[in-house]
């Protein structure tokens, strides 16, 4: 390969004159494509999802993708307990799916997130791809203007986060429910939505803005000793950070997944008792 | 037991350089800077590198091996298959000097941009008094040892030359929050400056400095994020802002 003559980054002047973008011998491919690929397979899974428009409810289960369901136009039963503050929107001719309304929030929050941002970085963008590779863009200019600038933003979407967090959990003890709506049962849906609402709050617990919001902010922690407590234990926590935005974001589409099936009919929601 | 390594070992100087090979012996046990001075005491006596404490604490031997930055004193030639031919280059971040040796001034330039520590005007010297959990957050950033594999490792430098104008990078970024988390430091205007005069705004926190620091330094998670989001207190969140307009004050402290 000949030298790059664009002049800069590792091609600039005075430093040394090598041809390879990188000389790692290692596998650093890998994980970006991993990264793309199984991101990529959940936003078209979740933008499928978010339009279908049906399937997300079978009592007593509702999806994560359309909880809290606030439009007029959601199935029987299935509107959130604070009741429905959209009405039924057409463009097109097609119906507005109550899905629509509320997955900014915690796509947001996903967007935002420092791991998210690290991963998408380097796999999407190629910024850079991995380690010592250099990157394919002449000009870097990071998270200092439009539109990149809005990251700061990240503890907004992490309280709106939160609040989704609460409505979920809800959720998953609605389903402490039979199908008739009768409490003190439990099936394998309600195991599947406290797995899903249980790693979300892993997920948003774990964030480094919550890090920094519980006490991070401090630099007198002896006189803040509960904030402190909190984040000794956030920051355990956040050890954790990229693993639970993985597993969590599997447990948002499994359960989803499972609604599905079980409101299609594909399979039977198993009662344990 | 010994083997038979084969090396690509970058030589030249900043107008020009190229990698040459070279055949060695190894030792059971031996780290690649024992290699590179095996070579330098039998096969080329010119050859160019920087060391010191052969312990991984002076940060001296930071160079590029099989395209990874990292220490020579701390890479155990028993990584790398007994096949696998092993590539030594300058570290790619800044100029040449001489061979494996490279002018790291950059960094001492921005060490002196970083405004010193001020202590407070009511206090004597020997009367500061700290908790021990006020001062253990920062003390994971005094373990740096100025390697500067972050440096060399931050895609914002090392692939755009143009940015080492107004960016710091991620050591200094470690220096910054260590002075901000300072219970003492009666300096306000850490948290602006960061942005404004270091850069922090142009990390995107892709992690590799953290991943390339022999000390094991969090650097992100512990320095960068924390001094991101105290940036955001004052700088970009309205809430905090109005909280600062009505309370007159930087922030919590």
């Amino acid at each position: 390969m000949a030298i790059d003559t664009s002049g800069n980054g590792v091609f600039s002047e005075g430093r040394a004159k090598l041809s390879a973008r990188t000389l790692r011998t290692d596998k650093w491919w890998l994980q970006p494509l991993i990264t793309v690929i199984v991101l990529f397979s959940f936003i078209v899974y979740a933008t499928l999802r978010a339009f279908e428009n049906g399937k997300y409810f079978a009592q007593p289960l509702i999806s994560p993708f359309y909880s809290p369901c606030l439009a007029s136009n959601c199935v029987k039963d299935s509107p959130s307990f604070i009741g429905t503050i959209f009405g039924t929107y057409h463009i097109f001719g097609m119906t507005v799916s109550p899905s629509l309304f509320i997955l900014i929030f915690p796509l947001a929050f996903r967007m935002t997130c420092y791991y998210y941002r690290k991963a998408y970085y380097r796999s999407f963008w190629m910024s850079p791809p991995a380690c010592a590779v250099a990157e394919p863009h002449a000009k870097y200019t990071g998270e200092t203007r439009a539109p990149l600038i809005i990251q700061n933003g990240h503890r907004y979407a992490f309280y709106a986060g939160l609040v989704f967090n609460v409505f979920l959990t809800i959720d998953a003890i609605g389903a402490f429910r039979n199908e008739k709506g009768q409490w003190g049962h439990m099936s394998i849906g309600t195991l599947v939505l406290l797995a899903n609402a249980t790693f979300l709050w892993l997920y948003s617990m774990s964030c480094h803005t919550c890090r920094h919001t519980v006490g991070g902010r401090h630099r007198n922690f002896s006189k803040h000793p509960i904030r402190y407590k909190l984040w000794t234990w956030v920051s355990i926590l956040n050890h954790k950070h990229q693993n639970f935005a993985w597993i969590s974001l599997f447990g948002v589409a499994l359960a989803d997944l499972y609604v599905r099936q079980v409101s299609g009919g594909s399979i039977r929601n198993l009662y344990f008792f | 037991m010994a083997r038979t390594l084969k090396l690509r070992i970058w030589r030249g100087s900043d107008q020009d350089g190229a990698l040459q090979d070279v055949t060695v012996e190894a030792n059971s046990g031996e780290v690649v800077l024992d290699i590179i001075h095996r070579v330098q005491a039998t096969q080329m006596g010119d050859l160019a590198v920087r060391w010191n404490c052969k312990a991984g604490k002076c940060g001296s031997c930071s160079m590029e091996i099989n395209g990874k930055p990292r220490l020579a004193c701390m890479t155990q030639v028993s990584a790398y298959a007994e096949d696998e031919v092993i590539t030594i280059t300058p570290l790619r971040a800044f100029p040449v000097i001489k061979d494996l040796v490279t002018d790291v001034s950059f960094n001492y330039k921005k060490a002196l941009e970083v405004r010193a520590y001020e202590h407070p005007a009511d206090l004597a010297p020997g009367e500061a008094r700290m908790e021990q959990i006020d001062v253990e957050r920062s003390q994971e950033f005094r373990k740096c040892i100025e390697c500067f594999l972050c440096q060399n490792t931050c895609h914002v430098i090392r692939d755009h030359e143009e940015n080492k104008k107004s960016f710091a990078g991620p050591r200094f970024f470690i220096r910054l929050a260590e002075l901000d988390m300072h219970p003492l430091d009666t300096l306000r205007n850490r948290k602006q400056s960061a942005q404004e005069e270091h850069g922090l705004g142009m990390c995107n926190i892709t992690k590799c400095c953290t991943e390339v620091c022999p000390e094991h330094i969090r650097i992100t998670d512990n320095a960068i994020i924390p001094m991101k989001e105290r940036v955001v207190d004052v700088k970009y969140d309205p809430l905090r802002w109005l909280g600062s307009v009505i309370r007159k004050r930087e922030g919590i402290l």
